[in-house]
This record gives C-alpha cells, sequence and structure tokens, in this order.
C-alpha cells in the first residue's frame, strides 16, 4: 500500500527540485537551445560555482546564494572567455561538430579532475540559517533547503525571461538564435552577441552551483549526473522555450523523486537519462533533424 | 565553403596521392608486415622481458590502441562522436564475470562472447538515436553510459555497487604465467582491430562512411544507405570495445562499477584518436601509445588524478591546434614538401 | 502516349503550424523539361525535398516510374534513378573529386539490378563525367580548391554519376554570372538530349524561359499554374505573385 503521506511529499519534493533543475538548464537552453553551441561542459561550472560557494561560505561566512549572485559577472567574463576560444578555434573554421564536442568534453572532463585534485573527494557543504528548517502545511513538508533555492531559480528565469524579451541585446539573442544571416544584415556582429549570449549562459551556473550545495552537499563527480539531467530537460523542452524547459524540469524532478522515494535512490541518475533515451528515440524522422 | 572569412584548416584528407597509393601491393605488404611485426614483438616480449609490470603496462597500451582503433571506426571515419566508450567496454568486462561464475570457458571465446554483447547493444542504441543529428547521438552516448552503469550498480548478481572478486587462474593454456597470457591475448585482438581498421579504410565501405562524414544528406541523395552503414559502424565499434574489455576481470581480479566505467575510457578513447589523427588506422595507434605511456610514467610518478588532467588538457590543446591530430601534421609536412 | 515518369497526387507537407505544401497535383512527361518556379518561401525546396525523401511529406501520394514511392528513403530513390542536385552545392569536402563522384557509382549504380562496374570502368566513368563538366584537369583536387561555378558543376555531376532517369536540378545557378549561367544550361540541355527528364528549379527566369517546355508555378505552397512557359507567366495569378498586388 503506497502510503499517501509518502507520494505526496515525493511529488512536492520533485516539484521543488525540478525547479532547481531549470534553474541548472536554462544555461544550456541558451547555449545549445538558441546558439547552438554544445556545450556538455556546463555542468563543470555548475560545479565550480558550488566549490566557489564553498570556499568563501566556509572561510568568511558568506550567504552561499550571495555568493551566487556576486561571482556571476566573474563567470559572465570566464563564459565570454571561452566563447572566444571556441570561436577561433571551431565556429570560425565551420567545423563545429567532432572537434567543438571534444572541446567540450575536455574541459568538462579537466574540470572535474582539476576539482577533485584541490578539493578532494570527500563531500563538501555549506552553511545557513535556511538549511535545515522545514515548512508543515499538515503532513506535507517543505525543506526550506530546497524552497528557497526553487524560489530564487524561478526569479532568475524570470529576471532572464524578461532581459531576452525587453532589452535590445535580449532581442538580439533571440535573433540570433533564429537567423544569423537576417542578423548581419542589420549590422549587428553575431559573435559579439553570441559571446554575450554564452556568457550569460555561464553566469547562471554561478547561481546554480550555489543552489545546488545549499540543496546538496556536492563532491567534484556529482556534475556527471547532470549532464543527462540538463540535456534531457532542454530537449524535452522544445529547445528554446523558458515554459517548456520549467515544465520538463518539473516532469523530471518528479519521476525522480517518486523513483527515489520507492525505489530508492540509486536508481535516481538512471530516470533522466532513461528520459533523453526515449525522447530522443521518438523524435520525428528525418536526417533534417530539428 | 566558399566564404573568404574562412580561414585555412588541413582538412582530414584520405591520404590518396599524399601517402603512395599502390593498394594491392600495400596491403600485402600490410598483412606480412604486420604479422611479422606482431610475431617478432611477441617473441621478444615473452622471451627476453621477465618484470611482471611490463606486461601490465604491455596490456594498458594494447587496450588503448584498441579502444581507440574501435572509437575510430564510428568518430574519425563517420564523424559520430561515442562518449560512452565505458558502457561498451564495461559489458564486455561483465558479460565475462557472469560467463565466469556459470561457466568456465576460455578467455577467448569469452572475448568473442562479450563483443557480441556489446555489438547487440551498440546496433540497439544506434537504431534508436542514429536517425537524428550528430550532436543529439553523441549526448545519447552518454546518457547511455550512465543508464548501463545504474543498471549494473543495481545488479547484485555481478556485485553491485560493491563489486566482484574475480579469481585468476593458476595456469595459463600456453607456457608463461596468466597475465602473459592475457597480453598475448590483447596483442592478438590489436592486430585484428587494426586489420579491420585497415581493411575498413580501403574499401567501399570506408568510402560510404567519409562520405556520410563529411555530409550525410548528400550521402544518402548519392545513393548511400545511411543508416544501415552506421549500423554497421556502431555495432562494430561496440563490438571491438566490448572484446577489449572481456579479459578485464582476470587482469585487475576486482571489477566495480565505479572503475570499469570510469569516464577516463570515454576521454582517452576520444583523445587518442584525436590526437593521433583520426583520418588514417595510424592515428589511434599513435594516440594510444603515446597517451597510454605518459600515463602509465604519470600514474607511476605522480599520480592517477593527474595523469587524467594531462590527457584532458592535450585533448583540449591538440583538439584547438591541430584538429588533424599528428598524423595530420605530418600529412601536412609531406604536402608541403611535394609542392 | 508514354506513362509519365513522375506523378504528384495531392501532396501536402506542414511544419507544426506552418503549411509548407498544399494539395499539389503535378506530372512530369518522360523526357521533358519542366521549369518550377515562383517567389521565395513558395515551397519549390520542400518540394523536391520530399520528392527526393530528404523529407517526408504528410499526405498525397509520390508515383516514379509506376511505383509508389511514399516513405522510400532517400538513397533507393536515387537507386530507382530519381537524383536531386542541392541548391547548395554540398560536395564531400575531404574527397577529391573523381572521389566524390565515385561514390554515387559505388553507392547506386553499382548497387542495381545487373549492373557491376570494375573499379578500372569507374574510374574511367569518373574521369568521363568530369570531362563533360569541364573538371578533368582538377580530377585530383578538392572541392575547396574549386569556383562558385565549377562547385555547381560538380554537385550537378555528380547526381549524374548515378545515372538518374529523372533529375531535380535546385537552383543550380544562382548567384552566377550569365555566362556561367549559360555553361550550367548548356550542361542542362546535354544531359536532357541524353535522355534524362529534367525538372530546373530557378529563380533566373531567362535560363528558365529558354529551358523550359512546360512551366509549373508555385506560390505559398500551392501550385497556381502549369501548362505551357509563355502562358503560364501570363497568368494574372504568377503576376501578381511577382509584382506584388
Amino acid at each position: 500500500m503506497i502510503s499517501l503521506d509518502l507520494a505526496v511529499n515525493a511529488i512536492v519534493a520533485g516539484l521543488l527540485l525540478g525547479g532547481f533543475y531549470a534553474a541548472v538548464t536554462v544555461g544550456v537552453t541558451i547555449s545549445f537551445g538558441m546558439l547552438d553551441i554544445v556545450n556538455i561542459a556546463h555542468p563543470a561550472f555548475i560545479m565550480l560555482g558550488s566549490f566557489v560557494a564553498y570556499i568563501v561560505n566556509s572561510n568568511f561566512a558568506v550567504d552561499p546564494i550571495l555568493i551566487g549572485v556576486v561571482m556571476a559577472p566573474v563567470f559572465f567574463l570566464a563564459g565570454m572567455g571561452v566563447y572566444q576560444i571556441y570561436y577561433y578555434a571551431f565556429e570560425r573554421r565551420g567545423e563545429e561538430s567532432i572537434q567543438g564536442l571534444a572541446f567540450f568534453f575536455g574541459l568538462l572532463f579537466v574540470g572535474e579532475v582539476a576539482l577533485i585534485l584541490v578539493f578532494g573527494v570527500d563531500y563538501r557543504f555549506v552553511e545557513a540559517p535556511y538549511i535545515g528548517p522545514s515548512l508543515h502545511f499538515g503532513f506535507v513538508d517543505f525543506p526550506l533547503r530546497m524552497l528557497i533555492p526553487f524560489l530564487i531559480s524561478l526569479l532568475m528565469l524570470a529576471v532572464l525571461q524578461v532581459f531576452l524579451g525587453r532589452t535590445f541585446i535580449g532581442r538580439a539573442i533571440l535573433a540570433v538564435s533564429q537567423d544569423r544571416l537576417a542578423l548581419q544584415l542589420m549590422a549587428a556582429n553575431p559573435s559579439r552577441v553570441k559571446r554575450i549570449a554564452f556568457g550569460i549562459s555561464i553566469a547562471t551556473a554561478s547561481v546554480a552551483g550555489a543552489l545546488l550545495i545549499i540543496i546538496q552537499p556536492v563532491e567534484p563527480s556529482i556534475g556527471r549526473d547532470y549532464i543527462g539531467r540538463i540535456f534531457a530537460i532542454c530537449v524535452l523542452g522544445g529547445m528554446t522555450s523558458f515554459p517548456g524547459m520549467l515544465a520538463g524540469a518539473m516532469l523530471i524532478g518528479i519521476v525522480e523523486s517518486i523513483t527515489s522515494t520507492f525505489y530508492g535512490p540509486s536508481w535516481a541518475p538512471a530516470v533522466a537519462f532513461g528520459f533523453l533515451l526515449l525522447t530522443l528515440a521518438w523524435r520525428p524522422a528525418g536526417i533534417l533533424g530539428r | 565553403m566558399m566564404h573568404g572569412n574562412r580561414s585555412e584548416t588541413p582538412l582530414p584528407h584520405r591520404g590518396k596521392g599524399v601517402i603512395p597509393r599502390g593498394s594491392e601491393m600495400g596491403t600485402a605488404k600490410f598483412w606480412i608486415g604486420s604479422v611479422l611485426v606482431g610475431v617478432v614483438f611477441l617473441v621478444l616480449t615473452r622471451w627476453l622481458i621477465t618484470n611482471e609490470y611490463y606486461f601490465f603496462a604491455g596490456y594498458q597500451v594494447l587496450q588503448f590502441i584498441v579502444l581507440a582503433t574501435a572509437w575510430n571506426i564510428l568518430g574519425g571515419y563517420t564523424g559520430y562522436t561515442n562518449f560512452g566508450t565505458g558502457a561498451f567496454f564495461a559489458v564486455g568486462a561483465y558479460s565475462a564475470v557472469v560467463l565466469h561464475k556459470l561457466t568456465s570457458l576460455p578467455v577467448p571465446v569469452m572475448m568473442l562472447i562479450g563483443g557480441v554483447m556489446s555489438g547487440i547493444i551498440g546496433f540497439g542504441m544506434g537504431y534508436l538515436t542514429l536517425r537524428l543529428k550528430g550532436v543529439f547521438f553523441a549526448i545519447a552516448t552518454l546518457a547511455l553510459a550512465i543508464v548501463a552503469q545504474t543498471l549494473i550498480v543495481n545488479w547484485d548478481y555481478v556485485g553491485g555497487a560493491r563489486g566482484v572478486y574475480v579469481i585468476r587462474p593458476q595456469h595459463a593454456p600456453i607456457s608463461g604465467s596468466y597475465i602473459q597470457y592475457l597480453y598475448s591475448l590483447m596483442l592478438a585482438l590489436t592486430w585484428v582491430s587494426v586489420a579491420i581498421a585497415r581493411t575498413i579504410e580501403r574499401s567501399q565501405l570506408g568510402l560510404g562512411f567519409n562520405a556520410i562524414r563529411d555530409d550525410e544528406l548528400a550521402a544518402e541523395a548519392a545513393g548511400v544507405p545511411t543508416l544501415r552503414l552506421k549500423l554497421i559502424a556502431t555495432t562494430l565499434s561496440g563490438a571491438l570495445m566490448g572484446m577489449s574489455g572481456a579479459p578485464l576481470p582476470y587482469y585487475v581480479t576486482y571489477l566495480d562499477p565505479a572503475s570499469s566505467f570510469n569516464l577516463s575510457y570515454a576521454v582517452n578513447s576520444v583523445a587518442m584518436p584525436m590526437i593521433g589523427g583520426m583520418t588514417s588506422w595510424i592515428g589511434p595507434i599513435v594516440g594510444a601509445v603515446l597517451l597510454g605511456t605518459i600515463q602509465q610514467l604519470a600514474t607511476v610518478t605522480i599520480s592517477s588524478a593527474l595523469n587524467l588532467l594531462i590527457v584532458g588538457v592535450l585533448l583540449i590543446v591538440f583538439v584547438i591546434i591541430a584538429p588533424n591530430g599528428i598524423v595530420g601534421l605530418v600529412q601536412s609536412r609531406w604536402r608541403a614538401r611535394i609542392r | 502516349m508514354a506513362e509519365p515518369i513522375l506523378t504528384v497526387s495531392g501532396l501536402g507537407k506542414r511544419f507544426g503550424g506552418f503549411v509548407a505544401l498544399e494539395n499539389i497535383n503535378i506530372t512530369v512527361e518522360t523526357g521533358e523539361r519542366l521549369g518550377l518556379i515562383g517567389p521565395n518561401g513558395s515551397g519549390k525546396s520542400t518540394l523536391v525535398n520530399c520528392l527526393s525523401g530528404a523529407l517526408h511529406h504528410d499526405s498525397g501520394s509520390v508515383t516514379f516510374d509506376g511505383r509508389r514511392i511514399d516513405g522510400m528513403p532517400a538513397y533507393q530513390r536515387t537507386r530507382l534513378g530519381l537524383a536531386r542536385s542541392f541548391q547548395l552545392p554540398k560536395p564531400f569536402r575531404s574527397l577529391n573529386l573523381v572521389d566524390n563522384l565515385r561514390i554515387p557509382l559505388l553507392y547506386t549504380v553499382n548497387a542495381r539490378h545487373g549492373a557491376h562496374l570494375s573499379s578500372t570502368e569507374i574510374d574511367a566513368r569518373c574521369r568521363a563525367l568530369l570531362a563533360d563538366v569541364a573538371l578533368a584537369d582538377k580530377a585530383r583536387r578538392l572541392p575547396r580548391d574549386l569556383t562558385q561555378v565549377e562547385m555547381r558543376k560538380l554537385e550537378l555531376a555528380r547526381a549524374v554519376a548515378s545515372a538518374p532517369r529523372l533529375l531535380f536540378a535546385d537552383e543550380a545557378m544562382a548567384g552566377l554570372s550569365p555566362s556561367e549561367v549559360e555553361e550550367i544550361l548548356v550542361v542542362l540541355f546535354r544531359l536532357n538530349e541524353q535522355g534524362i527528364t529534367i525538372v530546373l528549379i530557378e529563380h533566373i527566369m531567362r535560363a528558365v524561359m529558354s529551358f523550359s517546355t512546360r512551366l509549373v508555378v508555385l506560390v505559398a505552397g500551392q501550385k497556381i499554374a502549369d501548362g505551357a512557359p509563355q502562358e503560364a507567366i501570363r497568368n494574372p495569378e504568377v503576376e501578381r505573385a511577382y509584382l506584388g498586388e
């Protein structure tokens, strides 16, 4: 007999987790969905964000979310730098596919190994007043360490949505994602716009990483679990749509949470990846792809 | 392709006209020459080297050659990047574990069965995902690796997360220690893989693979059955990877998912062909020997995490400055001299 | 009267909510030179993609040489004799010109029943095909060493290498100078004389009018005219589509 109590809490936890997953994925929605850059190293930047939050928090007792936001401009610059390399090495030559993938794969790997060398494989966590307590509504628990990241994630998504829709650069980014040629004809340099967009995508990793380490303790190899989640959500959500991505993220969050609660946590990583494989397998046929 | 602002990249070139063709002569020379080299190598190492460590290290390097060569059939020749080498490799290793528990089959048979299992996985995965753009295929391979790992972690019969101990037999079917026996088997498999790769490269199949890599739509329009060829590539590539994993349980005597699915297999099998050169069968060998040796030295002298860092950094650097790998650099030099 | 080589009945194609092609009915007679014109976005390329198998059409049927080919993958259509060249040339960049032509010879011509060309015969055919488009001296070069018009000619040569009965020449002349357009036209006329039915999709009106024995006009995914070239363009709807309301 499945306990209703357990099931409802699992679903709630899944929803909250899903909101967070959307924050993790939005960077790839921008870089892959809109810019066509397969940044599979995004999880490495998120882990970097988590560990940065860890260092500052454990040494100076600053709130991790604050760290994530303050460090975002630094990540933004780093993202622009990575894009520059990517652009000069691959995009300009028109050889984006295998070499570009290998480049990001290398980054992902180097990122993880570098973190292991510096921090070792122990779990790290942060301290904050909202890690621990929960809100209770009847038998439903809302752990603050999940609720707060959930709210911040939604806030970040909303800010990005407004930015993309209302500001000049934001709309330039949307334009680049739809029609590079048109943008060139309008005398805007697409690679400059893409650089800014990629920078923003990495900046989100700073915040997402901070949120991650609030939700759970982290160690360097966790990034790997997120590759599948991120791309599964991105694909499920239709690649470029924020609302779609949010819905996909919540769906995966809920399914993962239920699987974890009733079948054990060791099955959770397979959920997102399984989703991904199924989604990819059932996409419309035809070599012309998207 | 005709735009002015594209910088001049040396294209991966099939090598015709640079490396002299004379195909029939070349093929006979290769077969005879390589068998001779293999036999001489085997004799020298088995009889002259007594330090077991060299056989361990040699086994590792040979294993990498097979993985790199197998990866390159799908990656370099056909243009589809596979990040899930760990899955195919581990399926081979765990097939051997299951066979070891249920039967007492000789290792070569286990290798064949491991190859079949991984080949089936390669076929299945290809069938599910090969209709998509190459990028989605690559992501799907990552997904496959994690799904496979999760399945094994939850399968108690093969030890689950705790791993499984495998007892290495006392006596090898041929003279010498068991490690030397495994080493000989791996040498044979290496020869088989390289021979397969070279044969494909010079055949109609290889030409078809190249066409798919260069422009899949155009290849399909020219009459190339792209899905069929891609399935051949994934199946063959997966099978070879599985075969290289089958002897692993006897080699390490303790097998667990964390080590057998290790991402280092994925990175190495991508880095070695890329750094060595993806257009020819020589490239993966160059890359595997180079990187394999560096890693052996680094593991012994520094630390094993650092050696992985070196591989990752080398991959990034080479991918940026020498996209055609070492073989590509050599080819450009030749071409420059000829002109 | 011989059977038409290609019959398109009620063909439709949509992308999500956007209707790219609606109820297209076209017959192509064996041996004719059919011109297919229409403003940008009218669905010409989509139609070619559907007929050649690069895209799946949603409704209607396509019959080639008496056979229904709906759902057939592109490579099988090519083997049946339906070839296309690409609007933006898509050569095999890492292969030299000879190898570029070798692919269709090995995978189409040699894959047909009964045919079996030896490798010497294939080599000879490759060179003959290159000579036909004046590219014989660049046989061992890579596609990136070619000029624009040479790339177009290679593109056509590759389509012809598959020994087709029907060829869709998709905007083979876009962006070329008048003398280059003439070069391509000469090639196409010669191919037609050799017995290949040609459907020319093109924007360059002069070329289309001089080449076509019949003209089909597509606007916004629908066929609005079909007949002798001079009459078709005088159709008021066609005028409106090109000149605006």
